[in-house]
């Protein structure tokens, strides 16, 4: 987000969400509604001196450049407060695999859009949550309004399987299927509804994976305590450098995501009732 | 009084997986409350009916371990935390899996610093050979509890998940000794309490109680050399003023403050710096509840060995079952 015009017409700014500076410099940007073009800039290597070169830029060192002469004509194009994003398009490379900005979380808006498609025997409410990246916001007044029974959230999640990683560090596989978390730092996933999307995987033979670090937290935090309690999940696509401006993913995850939670919608409304006529909500 | 601290303690129940503890203190209760029933996130909500005021008296099932998170060619486990936990404090301790399985935590011994040891560096060693061996008796996402069986020794007892078994049975003892009241007491056992206080958030707000307590265990200052804190074991059940989550309503402190001198009750006050409690998240639900909590004074939280005095557990029963009786203002 822009915060101050310099006077040279070069734009200070303060990241929304987790951004660290190392991966900022050099990229495109687009500013405001009208996209207006600029670049992170940061001095050359050969203006760098030997602290500067051996160390990690900081975010206040860092400025964008809109190729404004000073702060009137800056002014002109943009505003304090004004929102900027990643200009990277979507690329479809390599074997199978897509590269774009945001794959956390559009690729999980795109798997409920299509699960939207789809009838089910069941009421659902097809959420898309704003402010999930400055701390879970938007989910906590959706559940409240929703007060749902059970909720599927839907993810694009870390993948570490990159140079430099032990493997029992490695959180989750690029092209091993959806994974489904146990637990991180805002929830303890419901074990009856997760071993429910397990098993539902296993049955139809779709590829899955359990998420291995406990690191990160989802909408399910906040929609878990919502109300008098819900059971939630989370199932996420695995996607390397998430929280950078080109994360990467592999499109069979995707699609076996969409396969798993169409397949958990289908039959979950007859499982819960089951449940329920067991007597699952009562002990005595 | 022993005999149920030491079913309560040691039956298995981390984080989220507090089913087996719900059904113990159920069928202790069975009959005795005139509703029992659980919630989504797997409270345990025991109901004595009353027209009086609504008091909640919440105490969380959940006990801290650990969840494996990879299992290596060689069959060690690696693992991450459930709850708070001191890397320093849990090596060479012993875990145990809900099907039994025991394992023993050790480090990577070519840490330079042990103080900067991190659960990164460590893992469990089940005895197995490889990974196929490890994985027919644990899997990904499992999780264990600390190995630490039950003590009574000089009046005070020596256990794991004393935090907060210790709080479930003094609820146990007061909903089963049914103190005569108009008001109806809901008598909570929570869910995912050392996650982040999320259990009592969801049962408070299908209970909305006029008033609540949170009876959990809070820290001593009476051991060498330790962080001043001004309570002593033994020397009665601590009336919270403030934890790092929740400042007592002053009506709920009063209230336990008075009900203590009046029946010439042991009590001491709690300011406990760090650490929050159920009340934390009781507070502020739906248009706010006063609330605070009844603590039991405990050496060594979050080990293996946690310590309480039996005096100061029966004299919180006894507190708690004045608290309730009274009407509320």
């Amino acid at each position: 987000m822009v915060s101050h015009i310099n006077s040279d017409g070069l734009l200070k700014f303060q990241t929304v969400g987790g951004i660290e500076a190392r991966v900022l410099v050099g990229k495109r940007v687009r500013i405001g509604e009208e996209g207006i073009p600029g670049v992170i800039g940061y001095k050359p290597v050969h203006l760098q001196d030997s602290t500067e070169r051996n160390g990690a830029v900081k975010k206040k060192q860092l400025t964008i450049d809109i190729g404004a002469k000073d702060r009137e004509q800056a002014e002109e194009w943009v505003d304090i407060g004004d929102t900027v994003s990643f200009a990277y398009d979507p690329v479809e490379f390599g074997d199978n695999k897509l590269m774009a900005k945001a794959l956390d979380d559009r690729v999980g808006c795109a798997v409920l859009i299509e699960l939207l498609k789809g009838s089910y025997e069941c009421d659902i409410y097809g959420c898309f949550t704003v402010q999930e990246e400055i701390g879970l916001k938007g989910a906590k007044t959706a559940s409240f309004q929703v007060m749902p029974e059970v909720a599927l959230v839907l993810e694009g999640t870390t993948c570490y399987d990159v140079p430099d990683t032990k493997e029992q560090s490695m959180s989750t596989l690029c092209g091993k299927g959806p994974a489904l978390t146990i637990m991180d730092r805002s929830v303890i996933a419901d074990r009856d509804l997760l071993t429910y999307i397990s098993d539902t995987a296993k049955a139809c033979k779709i590829p899955y994976q359990f998420k291995k670090t406990i690191s990160g937290g989802t909408d399910a935090g906040r929609i878990q305590v919502n109300g008098t309690g819900v059971k939630v999940a989370t199932i996420a696509v695995p996607c390397r450098y998430i929280h950078t401006p080109v994360s990467v993913m592999d499109k069979s995850d995707l699609e076996n995501m969409l396969r798993l939670a169409k397949e958990v919608l289908k039959t979950l409304p007859a499982a819960i009732n089951l449940y329920r006529e067991q007597g699952g909500k009562q002990y005595v | 009084m022993f005999e149920l601290i030491d079913t309560l303690t040691q039956t298995f129940g981390p984080s989220g997986y507090e089913k087996k503890v719900a059904g113990t203190i159920a069928d202790l209760l069975k009959g005795k409350v005139d509703e029992i029933r659980s919630d989504a996130l797997g409270n345990l909500i025991c109901v004595k009916k009353g027209s009086g005021k609504k008091i909640m008296l919440a105490a969380h099932m959940d006990e801290i371990g650990i969840i494996v998170s990879y299992i290596d060619d060689k069959g060690f486990l690696r693992f991450g935390n459930i709850g708070g936990i001191p890397p320093l404090m849990i090596l060479g301790q012993r875990v145990v899996f809900e099907n039994g399985t025991t394992g023993v935590i050790w480090y990577e011994e070519d840490i330079d610093n042990m103080k900067n040891t991190k659960l990164d560096k460590m893992y469990i060693d089940i005895g197995a050979n490889s990974r196929t061996d490890a994985e027919k008796l644990v899997k990904v996402g499992d999780l264990a509890v600390f190995v630490g069986e039950t003590v009574e020794q000089n009046g005070r007892i020596i256990s794991k998940a004393l935090d907060d078994r210790i709080g479930c049975a003094v609820l146990v003892q007061l909903a089963l000794s049914r103190p005569q009241t108009d008001n109806e007491i809901y008598y909570v056992f929570t869910a995912q309490e050392e996650v982040g206080l999320r259990g009592a958030k969801t049962a408070a707000f299908g209970i909305i109680p006029d008033m609540a307590l949170a009876i959990d265990v809070c820290d001593t200052g009476d051991t060498p050399s330790c962080k001043p804190m001004a309570v002593r074991l033994g020397e009665g059940p601590a009336v919270k003023i403030k934890d790092h989550s929740v400042i007592a309503h002053p009506k709920v402190k009063d209230r336990l403050i008075n009900a203590a001198k009046e029946k010439n009750i042991p009590y001491q006050l709690e300011v406990m710096l760090a650490g929050g409690t159920d009340a934390g998240s009781i507070h502020t639900t739906a248009g706010g509840i006063p609330s605070g909590g009844v603590s039991i004074p405990t050496r060594y939280i979050h080990d293996a060995s946690e310590m309480v005095d039996i005096a100061d557990v029966e004299n919180a029963v006894k507190l708690l079952a004045e608290f309730v009786k009274e009407m509320v203002h």
